[in-house]
């Protein structure tokens, strides 16, 4: 942890799927690499109800994760890049310039995860909104974890391939505490909660109520994968999916 | 750095953030995986890292020192081929033969642990295999009779005389 520092300069290197093609292409010339192999934080544990995801996990081991976490990841690529990509290198994938990516970043905002980073000024350990607000430059991820939900769903747009991302999908958690959580991928530069959807959906119970002021959090954008027109169409069927997804599991 | 490919321990003098498909075709010279996307979106450079599908051209070296590597020219011989090769060869798996390694790499893993006949599964197993002659029908249906077992026992038949005035090898480090 002290060879990542501030971060300043330094290329982090976990699974290499989204790091490699940079390279491959010439964009990025590291002037200082660290590499996450072997340090031990590719680990899942439950203890007590709470999940610990090491940082290096790979996405294909949430599969055995809690829902809406383990669908979303079965449709993260292709089961090679799932074996290899990290769930924390997810986490902190940036948006690309033709499409949202980080598709792992809305279920964990439905679950109320909490990321615990170093950088500088020390580690720390914050809710996965603040984390990805403060964009992720600057801190290296070194585990996550939640509350076991009472029950999870997640909606999602099919990919026409599995390497396109998934345009929109829409994540929803029961807590703990029995309160319910909507987030989404796709509607906004990176994963967002529907805080709108949520508080509707607590005062009336009306999924088709709460879909409609999902589209209030969204920032939706045209991309090479849908139009914004789409997505604002699309958003509240999939809140309305997901939910009646969740009273299921329930 | 090292590696073993195919069984053959190889020290290596790529850089540690060289992809194992540039320290594969351009080092080694291995030419089974093939260049294609370089981004991880086509398939055809998959081998084996420590017997699991990976994309070559994804891993960087310095994150597998010391494992082992298996690709195409590993998997059999042409007297001795491995139940996806003789399928593939069997049931004319192969068009223009690009995406053949990466098929072929993935298809041997999915076999090797178990994989059934279903065709949802091997879809799955294959999703991030693009073939562009959509080849796809021979393709699932190799994978299917590979696991199933129902694949031809005899030798394949393979000249290797170069027919004269051609060239006996592709030029080393050639994209097909």
């Amino acid at each position: 942890m002290a060879a990542f520092g501030d971060g300043a300069d330094v290329t982090v290197v976990a699974g290499g799927t989204i790091l490699m093609p940079e390279l491959t292409y010439g964009r990025l010339q590291p002037a200082r690499a660290l590499l996450l192999t072997r340090t031990g934080l590719d680990t899942m544990r439950r203890e007590n109800g709470t999940v610990h995801l090491g940082a290096t996990l790979p996405v294909a081991a949430l599969e055995d994760a809690p829902e809406p976490l383990a669908s979303a990841a079965r449709h993260v690529a292709d089961p090679e890049v799932r074996a290899q990509g990290t769930v924390g290198g997810n986490l902190c994938a940036a948006h690309a310039a033709e499409a949202p990516r980080g598709d792992l970043q809305a279920p964990l905002i439905a679950l109320g995860a909490r990321i615990r980073s170093t950088g500088s000024g020390g580690e720390r350990t914050q809710p996965v909104e603040e984390f990805l607000a403060a964009a992720p430059t600057g801190r290296l991820v070194l585990g996550i974890e939640f509350e076991e939900p009472q029950a999870g769903a997640w909606a999602a747009l099919d990919r026409p391939h599995a390497h396109d991302y998934t345009a929109l999908a829409v994540s929803a958690c029961r807590g703990a505490d029995g309160s319910d959580h909507l987030a989404a991928s796709g509607a906004a530069p990176r994963g967002i909660r529907l805080a709108a959807a949520e508080a509707a959906y607590a005062e009336t119970g009306d999924a088709g109520r709460a879909g409609r002021d999902a589209v209030r959090d969204a920032k939706f954008a045209d991309d090479a994968l849908a139009s914004t027109w789409y997505r604002e169409q699309m958003l509240p069927v999939l809140v309305g999916r997901a939910l009646s997804q969740l009273e299921e599991a329930a | 750095m090292n590696l073993t490919v195919n069984g053959v321990e190889a020290r290596l003098v790529s850089p540690p953030l060289a992809s194992l498909l540039h320290v594969l075709r351009e080092e080694l010279g291995v030419t089974s995986p093939k260049a294609g996307c370089q981004q991880g979106g086509c398939g055809a450079c998959t081998v084996l890292v420590d017997g699991e599908p990976r994309r070559s051209c994804l891993v960087p070296l310095a994150t597998i020192e010391g494992a082992r590597v298996t690709t195409v020219e590993g998997l059999g011989r042409p007297d001795d081929l491995a139940p996806v090769q003789a399928a593939f060869h069997e049931g004319y798996a192969a068009q223009c033969g690009f995406c053949t390694s990466g098929m072929l790499i993935a298809a041997h893993a999915y076999v090797e642990r178990g994989g059934t006949d279903e065709r949802g599964a091997i879809l799955e197993a294959l999703g991030g295999h693009i073939c562009r002659c959509t080849g796809y029908a021979k393709i699932v249906a190799a994978v299917s009779a590979a696991a199933r077992g129902d694949v031809a026992t005899q030798a394949v038949e393979a000249s290797y005389e170069p027919v004269p005035g051609e060239p006996e090898v592709l030029v080393k480090g050639s994209p097909a």
